[in-house]
């Protein structure tokens, strides 16, 4: 564990120093045991790959007060048993006019578009964290064979739904935000609903899957 | 409930109020009002609440309509705001008669103007908030700045405001500066010394594409040194991250919530409503303070905004 201050009020804690599942694993206990135990003077906490920022009530404590509360608690946090992962599955219409970068994503890793969609689906990934707009999760490990990197000119909106690919990660789009990611379908389904528990379909440590569907389907479930 | 009418919205109005902390975990960044002190101060006159919803203005104001008149507050940067061909002042409660209008133009002097209403702007909370996120869409008025013909709740006025004014000074410790303070960031030491020494020792002019998602600063280039791929992690308000081609970033209200730019610093958050009040084309450069210095800004600032006999005459 290494700690680095971020801002005046704000410390970064990082649990590994690579991408992967045992980093992550310990950036998840430590967040479930200060969310099952809340600290009055935490004000947030935002998980990433290998790290939690602490931002905090800089009036109650100081960064050294942080570091020693979160020293202690890693400790219990990590013979906290794993949580057994929710399954979360997410129909996706594929190419077409949803997903607009199917096609040249495949040529330029010399695929059929078939197969490019086939890598994407045959999968099951892992929800490493939600960041950039609200409900947009972070799923790793994209196949090496589709990775491909983002777009050079963020488009200026993406429809809520699409599906992106961009490095070894994939991902949705919530809502309809810019994004720089290369699109390659789109679910009918609403991630991010702000009158709905949870607010978010995918959370934090969640295992996801796609099925594909036609789209036809994907209309009628947008209907339904 | 009665009622506010914007017949003309300005450039970019928003109800805002201290925003929705606490939400990372979901993506969500805490939005909320660009310039935090001058919505308590408007708030703390009317005897509201610090942290009231009331209309953020950009730049240009809007005209309101009060059909059953209001007391409301104006503060941060001056938009010339006249009722009835009458000035207004900032920093004052002002009574508006019923039927009377509210008429806000270009600013004078800084970026952002709070238009407080005794009661508070009455939207719904989402997270627990009232703010507006443009980015996403959610919370305020529909999650949109406002437009012509919206008609919003404002609060019942339940008794009489007194008249409330500011000690002299108050607002000389408060005023939007030009030079920020800064705290080292995480990654400071990934960038060359002469990155560092350009960013505190140089200019730096605030970009016509800056908003509350980020201001983009044009100045020296900080390319950092080390070009090895940073892992995403969360990034704190105020953060100034720095992309490939050296290009400074500095992270604001809207933000997102992670990023995988290096950051070299990052603004204390006792000068963080200074960044609201700053205006595309604004120089600004950056001051090196240590932590320690940082948090005993800040906390001297909260015992002045927390203190009525400090704050009001």
């Amino acid at each position: 564990m290494r700690f680095q201050a971020a801002s005046d009020q704000a410390l970064l804690v990082y649990l590994g120093e690579e991408i992967g599942a045992a980093a992550h694993e310990r950036v998840v206990q430590l967040l479930r045991l200060l969310q099952c135990e809340p600290i009055e003077w935490i004000r947030n906490i935002q998980p990433a790959y290998c790290s939690l920022l602490i931002t905090f009530d800089a009036v109650a404590v100081d960064h050294a007060d942080v570091q020693a509360k979160i020293s202690e608690l890693e400790k219990h946090a990590k013979k906290l048993p794993v949580a057994k992962p929710r399954l979360v599955e997410v129909p996706v219409c594929y190419g077409g006019e949803f997903g607009p970068d199917l096609e040249w994503v495949a040529a330029q890793r010399g695929l059929t578009a078939e197969k490019a969609v086939e890598l994407h689906f045959a999968q099951t990934y892992h929800a490493y964290f939600l960041g950039f707009a609200p409900g947009f999760a972070y799923l790793g490990d994209l196949a090496e064979e589709i990775a491909i990197p983002r777009l050079e000119t963020p488009r200026k909106e993406v429809p809520a739904g699409s599906v992106g690919i961009a490095g070894r990660q994939t991902a949705i789009y919530p809502l309809a935000t810019p994004g720089g990611w290369r699109l390659i379908g789109r679910t009918p389904l609403e991630l991010f609903k702000k009158d709905r528990e949870p607010l978010g379909l995918i959370g934090i440590g969640d295992q996801v899957r796609f099925r594909p569907i036609t789209r036809t389907e994907f209309l009628a479930m947008r209907r339904g | 409930m009665s009622l506010l009418v914007v017949e003309a919205a300005g450039l970019q109005t928003t109800v805002q109020d201290f925003g929705r902390e606490g939400f990372g975990v979901l993506g969500v960044s805490a939005s909320g009002a660009a310039d935090a002190v001058a919505l308590r101060l408007g708030n703390l006159l009317l005897e509201n609440a610090g942290g009231m919803p009331a209309l953020e203005m950009t730049l240009t104001g809007g005209t309101f309509l009060f059909p059953d008149g209001a007391v409301i507050c104006l503060a941060g940067a001056n938009f010339g705001a006249q009722v009835d061909d009458k000035t207004m002042e900032l920093w004052r409660p002002h009574a508006v008669l019923p039927g009377k209008r509210v008429v806000l133009g270009a600013t004078r002097d800084h970026a952002r103007c709070y238009l407080c209403v005794a009661g508070g702007v009455a939207v719904a909370e989402f997270l627990g908030s009232a703010s507006t996120h443009l980015l996403s869409g959610l919370g305020g008025w529909e999650g949109r700045a406002l437009r012509k013909g919206d008609v919003l709740p404002i609060g019942r006025l339940e008794k009489s405001i007194r008249q409330r004014k500011l000690r002299a000074g108050v607002l000389d410790g408060l005023k939007p500066g030009k030079t920020l303070r800064v705290t080292r960031g995480p990654q400071f030491d990934w960038f060359a010394e002469e990155a560092r020494r350009a960013l505190t020792g140089g200019e730096f002019v605030v970009s016509e594409e800056s908003n509350r998602i980020g201001l983009r600063l044009d100045g020296p280039r900080l390319a950092a040194r080390l070009k090895t791929e940073m892992i995403s992690e969360g990034t704190p308000l105020g953060a100034i991250q720095v992309t490939p081609s050296g290009q400074a970033i500095l992270l604001f209200v809207e933000q997102q919530t992670t990023g995988g730019y290096p950051k070299i610093a990052n603004v204390i958050a006792a000068d963080l409503h200074c960044v609201g009040q700053l205006r595309p084309r604004d120089t600004i450069r950056f001051e090196e303070v240590s932590l320690e210095a940082a948090r005993a800004l800040w906390i001297e600032q909260q015992k002045l905004l927390g203190s009525e006999e400090r704050l009001f005459a």
